[in-house]
């Protein structure tokens, strides 16, 4: 279900877009939500949807250190050079929005060791509803909730739900088991979003991640362009 | 010469990677040596007088214009712990990043080209200080601020320990705080005329050898 | 920062050790002097090894004294220097401090073993040591530092010992251990020592570490091998005695092979 798309979006980033030696760099969306949403399990499932087409890489910001990059490692979606794990101090939020240092000397290494990238991923550990990403770290930024997170979390809003370029609602397979009714919850983004998109996913389904790979090709056409 | 820029600098939430390191307290409440906030304040008192000093007076030469390659080369010799060179100098990375930004000029872009992976922090630390019209007292009492700022705030999360008391902490190494740091413009101000080996060498064992244990750990909430 | 002040009536003694090799495999020690009581004697070494004893360490050093130890490996010699007993820093009755200082040299194709018995700071005592070493690249270089706490049961007194280590003239290793009353503050704290009262150091530099340092690892809880920023590494150990402590100075010594 994929609402709306919002490409001219001012996603301008205050991190130039050239790198010292003048070429552009790559695109880099952020990924955040809550925990167990789904953002790894993304991830991992864009990593397998892209790899053949684009140079891509993945920068994690774990509450702990390196349990996403682990588990990318171990899913083998990338190869362990083009995974990068940041410690956050058990604060991912200040390093994806507060203190963006860290991250964006990973982001720089990887284009400098494995580049040139097309895109980076930079996935925040799980977090609160109110962590967004700082746009001096990445071009565009994707939300991920899931249903059994609750139904009423769309209702709810908060930064990560009302402005992020994309919502993502996860595990629409659970919705029957948990009790969460689909159709409100995509209303209800629907009204704290306006034009912006939300896709509704199952990663269990076979080419789960496809809208979400598209929305993310439709960025990097943007981004070259 | 500007006092505001001085609360920039020292601010806690200047964006400098600051908040993912935690001074070697999470390593010492792992341990069992930092259980409340009286074994707090004995490590940062310990951390202030040892690793703190030394960081103090580099960032005070630093910021009295002392060749930052001297000062670097000197930070390596009294930091024998790989881990802890290794977080000083990305560290140092960041803070360039972040005062270059804030406070454009020459000598730190002269810095960040010699040193791309970074530079040991105090010695950014200096240099970012002079950039911000700010002096060798200013530079050092914000390495010695932040050398203990940085394991009360961590020790705040680690143990649950009440922030009141973890402020009481640092309320209380203010003398120690004022002495050292007028120390490190002395000592900066020799190494002017006398050169880096006048640097305090003071160490902590217990920090280097905590520092290694935490660098192997699989888990762990800080990157220091 | 040098708050140690010596007396002028306290002893100033000195030894010097030369060792250069003879050219057939073995090292000579062409010059080998100590006087007041700093002695040292050659004992039986081994193969192409000289070694050389420091003696009568026992009997100070007292507050006001100062002690200088200099020894050189030059020329293709294998000297090692011990020591016949632990160093036992005593108060002197003017309270005025007391210094030991220990300079070794290292030529490029030399090898040093400096591994004397502990040094025990005893109660009410005042110490400053300094320890310098110039290592010329391609030398090889085993040190060994044991600080002791008091003896049993006895509260410490008050030691600054300071270690630099130079290869090439460039510094790799510049450490100060300051303990005991009067110390800087923390110096017993969770950052410092804990209430350990045996420290040590080994200083080991080889060429080979220019091209395959040693991995930084911790040994046994209270010990580290820390690779240095250059072809060296230093071994740190804290523990509650000096029997434990050379227990693990022993064992990650033995790890670095």
């Amino acid at each position: 279900m994929h609402l709306d798309h919002h490409l001219e979006s001012s996603a301008a980033v205050s991190a130039d877009a050239r790198r010292p030696d003048g070429t552009r760099r790559a695109l880099r969306i952020g990924l955040g939500g809550p925990v167990g949403s789904g953002k790894t399990a993304t991830v991992a499932a864009l990593c397998r949807a892209l790899r053949e087409e684009l140079s891509l890489a993945v920068v994690t910001n774990d509450i702990y250190t390196r349990e996403d990059a682990e588990f990318l490692l171990r899913e083998a979606v990338l190869p362990p050079e083009r995974i990068s794990a940041v410690e956050t101090g058990a604060c991912p939020h200040t390093a994806i929005r507060d203190d963006i240092s860290a991250n964006l000397e990973a982001v720089e290494d990887l284009e400098d060791e494995v580049g040139p990238l097309d895109l980076v991923l930079v996935e925040s550990g799980g977090d609160n509803l109110t962590a967004t990403f700082s746009r001096g770290l990445v071009d565009a930024q994707v939300f991920v909730i899931d249903v059994a997170g609750g139904d009423d979390i769309p209702r709810k809003g908060g930064p990560g739900v009302a402005t992020a370029d994309l919502l993502i609602v996860n595990k629409t397979d659970l919705a029957p088991y948990v009790g969460s009714d689909l159709a409100r919850m995509a209303a209800d983004a629907k009204a704290a979003r306006g034009e912006l998109p939300v896709i509704l996913q199952s990663l269990r389904s076979e080419d789960g991640v496809r809208e979400v790979a598209d929305w993310v090709r439709e960025r990097i056409a943007a981004w070259t362009a | 010469m500007t006092r505001a820029a001085l609360l920039v600098l020292a601010d806690g939430r200047f964006p400098a990677g600051g908040h993912a390191h935690s001074g070697g307290a999470e390593a010492a409440v792992r341990a069992g040596r930092i259980t409340d906030a009286a074994s707090l304040e004995s490590f940062c008192r310990g951390r202030l007088h040892t690793s703190g000093v030394v960081a103090a007076c580099v960032a005070a030469a630093a910021a009295l214009g002392v060749d930052p390659g001297q000062l670097d080369r000197a930070a390596d010799a009294r930091t024998p712990s790989p881990a802890l060179r290794v977080a000083a100098r990305r560290l140092g990375r960041q803070l360039m990043r972040a005062a270059r930004a804030t406070w454009p000029s020459p000598e730190l872009d002269a810095l960040a080209s010699r040193f791309p992976k970074g530079a040991h922090q105090p010695v950014v630390l200096g240099l970012a200080a002079r950039a911000a019209g700010l002096g060798p007292l200013d530079a050092a009492y914000c390495s010695l601020y932040e050398g203990v700022s940085g394991p009360a705030t961590a020790v705040v999360r680690l143990l649950g320990l009440d922030p009141f008391d973890a402020t009481g902490v640092l309320a209380r190494l203010s003398d120690d705080m004022d002495r050292v740091a007028q120390e490190a413009v002395e000592t900066g101000e020799r190494v002017v005329t006398d050169g880096v080996d006048v640097l305090p060498a003071r160490s902590a064992p217990l920090l280097e050898i905590g520092a290694e244990a935490h660098a192997a750990w699989a888990v762990r909430l800080f990157a220091s | 920062m040098d708050r140690v002040r010596t007396a002028p009536g306290g002893v100033r003694a000195s030894a010097r050790v030369l060792a250069r090799g003879d050219g057939r495999g073995g090292t000579v020690l062409p010059v080998l002097e100590g006087d007041g009581p700093l002695a040292v004697r050659r004992t039986r070494g081994s193969g192409a090894e000289a070694r050389v004893m420091l003696v009568g360490a026992m009997s100070g050093p007292l507050g006001g004294d100062h002690f200088t130890v200099t020894a050189r490996a030059a020329d293709g010699a294998r000297l090692s220097v011990g020591s016949a007993a632990a160093t036992l820093a005593l108060p002197g009755q003017d309270k005025a401090g007391a210094r030991y200082d220990v300079r070794l040299g290292v030529d490029e194709d030399a090898e040093l073993n400096w591994l004397p018995e502990q040094l025990i700071s005893a109660d009410g005592s005042d110490l400053r040591v300094t320890t310098s070493v110039d290592v010329a690249s391609g030398a090889r270089l085993l040190l060994r530092e044991e600080q002791v706490l008091g003896r049993a049961g006895e509260e410490p007194g008050r030691l600054t010992s300071r270690l630099t280590v130079r290869i090439d003239g460039r510094c790799v290793l510049d450490q100060e251990l300051a303990c005991g009353p009067g110390a800087p503050g923390g110096w017993d704290g969770p950052a410092g020592l804990a209430g350990h009262r045996a420290v040590g150091q080994l200083v080991v530099v080889r060429p080979g570490f220019a091209t395959g340092p040693p991995a930084a690892r911790v040994f046994e809880e209270g010990a580290a091998v820390l690779p240095l920023a250059g072809p060296a590494a230093l071994v740190t150990a804290v523990a509650p005695d000096a029997l434990r402590l050379r227990r693990l100075l022993d064992g990650a010594l033995a790890s670095l092979d």
